[in-house]
């Protein structure tokens, strides 16, 4: 880019456009309060001072879905709460994540009934999906890495 | 049971012909529809029995005569005693007197059974499902209800069921 | 999917004032996402200005058909499915489950197994009370207590792992026992939580119980009368806070704990401050009880010898046919319990906890129902609300301390 071709002999890193911006979006994510049951638990558990998930840019779990990026469905979704799920996901600006934290969002978990909807991907698109029952707060972390990996290899025509 | 168990039990048995039945330490006493209200009055104001513990219901089909058995859990605090009351009713639009006067405590329990097996509660001051969405078709408890299972997928019918499957898209 | 536009006003009209109806309160949602209503819980509050004229809950949005699931498991699978009710204190849904199923099918357990037990529902009452503690006190604004209290929450939380293998829905106490022995750095890891806990709920209550603001804002906060408390059938700290010292754990004892020395702490005035100091007096009794317990300790078998509801263990398959017999049958079937009705109660961090169970005389049964404390708890939000700030709504939700998946299930 004509960027790069500027500063190339000036001594500054150069770096790709792609890459700055996907780092940027990757190291200040706020997660969305979405937890719903037991998984939310693990998931306070995860952001308080054993397994910090401040390290990772994620201090602040904003409440209200206008002003967060990533959206973690932490417990099982129910069919009266699915259309509030999907109305909450809508109203989360671009670019926007969302990871499905535990077996219950993942697939229906133990519950295979009338009331829980198997698995949140029947309501939202899901980046990534952490398996557990619920999974250990390591285990959202290593979902947490894997969604920044997955950031990093997108590419500006995947851009929305 | 000890002796004000007793006394109320054979209260209740002698003024509204209830049957008994014990088993593992625990008293309960069947009752008809008519008399459950001014049993449990009588249970509330003379023997003391102030709580409500528990109101639930069991679905008997296909058996229609009686399908419902409303079961209501009282304590006494003053005595420490455990007390069931049942009430069996049929199967075509159950019906019962609602508890709600004589113990407040059982509004949302009352509900629940409303929501859950479809048993209609006269005189409930707010009778309107509570835990599935407000306009659910059907009772779940019953079991004439499906549960809605949905097939698990193995190796040799993932395709089919990815298929089906509504998956959500942007 | 159905459209989200819920109960209109119509719908509610005879829930509302009529002030309602010409605008002159207005109707707020406090909708199932919201950081303080612990949990997928919806209000729809009617305020005048800033007061509260009246709070209407809506619940359900956890409602997960649990007990229409366990007619379709046998008891062993079933069992799986209760940890998941309340999930702050799976042991506990774990321990009333067995305890409705031992009363039904008429199996003893051995006395190691009960202590044990014992010891297990009182660490889970203390770590249901840590979370508790951190999130309520997040709620009026005192972060620090949070951080603290899921510290050690983390301590207990290793306790539990060493034991099962899981953090939080362990289904370790099974009817008859225990899946297994505890192992040998079981007692020192307790030992290491009751050296250490002591000194920390005393700086919890440095930070808080003389603290103004938390005064301020919780002395004289959703009152509820002893009288109100028995009428709505509330149990657990919302009424030992108004001065009745009513405790399954003293008044309908359970798996030996008549044996222990404890007291039932109870305040007097029934607002937020004294449900508050009734939870972290019961914090430093659990203490006492696990001391004493573990120091009575006895030896012997975890699990009933009763090969027809207990399956035996691996080191027997090898050796006795019969043992094979009974794991093959137990495992594929399942045991069978008569057609008999049975009701079990403990008394949970938030109250008593209740299983109505009904067998059929096959392997499943036949009813379940989960009599909650939080689902009886949280129809006293609109007494205990009526007349505050919106600001004080905060504070009695968590001071009633609701899990929504005990109020839906």
């Amino acid at each position: 880019m004509g960027l790069e071709q500027k500063t190339g002999n000036m001594g500054v890193v150069t770096t790709t456009l792609e890459q700055v911006i996907n780092w940027s979006r990757t190291y200040s994510m706020w997660p969305m309060l979405f937890g719903l049951a037991c998984c939310a638990i693990e998931m306070m558990a995860a952001q308080a001072s054993n397994y910090d998930m401040s390290r990772f840019g994620m201090e602040l779990m904003r409440p209200s879905p206008r002003q967060s990026d990533l959206m973690i469905v932490a417990g099982r979704v129910t069919r009266k709460m699915a259309p509030v799920l999907r109305k909450l996901y809508d109203q989360m600006p671009d670019p926007k994540w969302v990871i499905a934290m535990g077996d219950c969002a993942s697939c229906g978990g133990v519950f295979n009934n009338y009331a829980v909807v198997q698995g949140v991907d029947e309501v939202v698109p899901v980046d990534i999906y952490v398996s557990g029952c619920p999974p250990r707060p390591e285990g959202l972390l290593h979902g947490v890495m894997t969604l920044h990996e997955k950031i990093k290899r997108e590419r500006l025509k995947d851009w929305k | 049971m000890n002796d004000h168990l007793h006394k109320a039990v054979d209260a209740i048995q002698s003024r509204f012909g209830a049957s008994l039945h014990q088993y593992a330490g625990e008293v309960t006493l069947i009752l008809g529809r008519e008399h459950i209200l001014e049993a449990a009055q009588a249970l509330r104001d003379e023997f003391q029995f102030e709580m409500m513990v528990d109101e639930t219901a069991v679905d008997y089909w296909p058996q229609q005569e009686p399908r419902f058995h409303v079961v209501y859990q009282l304590y006494s605090m003053s005595h420490n005693v455990l007390l069931r009351l049942r009430v069996p009713l049929d199967g075509n639009a159950p019906h019962v007197e609602t508890m709600e006067k004589i113990y407040p405590g059982v509004n949302w329990k009352e509900r629940e059974i409303w929501d859950m097996f479809g048993i209609h509660f006269d005189g409930h001051s707010d009778l309107r499902r509570i835990l599935m969405p407000h306009d659910w078709q059907g009772h779940p408890l019953r079991k004439d209800y499906p549960l809605g299972y949905e097939e698990v997928q193995f190796t040799f019918n993932q395709q089919a069921i990815d298929e089906t499957k509504p998956y959500a898209k942007e | 999917m159905p459209d989200i536009r819920e109960v209109s006003v119509d719908e509610l009209r005879h829930l509302v004032s009529d002030r309602a109806m010409t605008g002159e309160t207005m109707l707020l949602n406090m909708g199932p996402q919201h950081p303080s209503t612990h949990g997928v819980l919806r209000l729809l509050l009617e305020l005048d200005g800033e007061i509260v004229i009246n709070c209407i809950p809506d619940i359900g949005f956890l409602h997960t058909g649990v007990e229409k699931n366990m007619e379709a498991k046998t008891y062993q699978k079933a069992e799986v499915m209760t940890d998941r009710l309340d999930y702050l204190n799976p042991m506990g849904n774990n321990l009333v489950f067995c305890l409705a199923v031992e009363k039904l099918v008429d199996l003893d357990v051995p006395p190691r197994a009960q202590a044990l037990r014992v010891i297990l529902a009182e660490l889970q009452r203390i770590s249901s009370h840590l979370v508790w503690i951190g999130t309520s006190s997040l709620d009026l604004a005192a972060m620090s207590v949070f951080l603290y209290a899921m510290r050690e929450r983390e301590m207990i939380l290793d306790v539990f792992e060493l034991v099962s293998g899981q953090r939080m829905m362990t289904t370790y106490i099974r009817p008859g026992g225990l899946w297994r022995d505890v192992p040998a750095e079981f007692e020192p890891a307790v030992d290491e939580v009751l050296a250490i806990l002591p000194k920390r709920i005393d700086e919890y209550e440095r930070m808080l119980t003389t603290n103004e603001l938390f005064l301020d804002r919780t002395q004289g906060i959703g009152v509820i009368s002893t009288e109100q408390c028995r009428q709505y059938a509330l149990t657990g700290p919302v009424i030992r806070a108004t001065g009745l010292a009513y405790d399954l754990r003293k008044a309908r004892p359970y798996s030996g704990y008549e044996q222990y020395n404890f007291e039932v702490p109870t305040q007097a005035a029934g607002d937020v401050y004294a449900r508050y100091l009734v939870r972290v007096e019961e914090m430093r009794q659990s203490l006492k009880i696990i001391r004493q317990a573990l120091d009575k300790l006895p030896g012997g078998p975890v699990r009933s010898d009763n090969r027809k509801f207990v399956p035996p263990p691996r080191s027997e398959i090898g050796v006795s046919m019969e043992a094979l017999i009974h794991h093959f049958k137990l495992w594929t079937e399942g045991f069978n319990a008569p057609a008999e009705y049975v009701y079990a109660a403990v008394e949970s961090p938030r109250g008593e906890l209740g299983v109505y169970l009904e067998g059929d005389g096959g392997p499943k049964p036949y009813r379940i129902h989960y009599n909650t404390p939080s689902f009886a708890n949280l129809q006293a939000m609109p007494i205990m609300t009526r007349n505050h700030f919106i600001a004080d709504v905060v504070g009695i939700i968590g001071s009633i301390d609701i899990v929504l998946g005990d109020a839906d299930r």
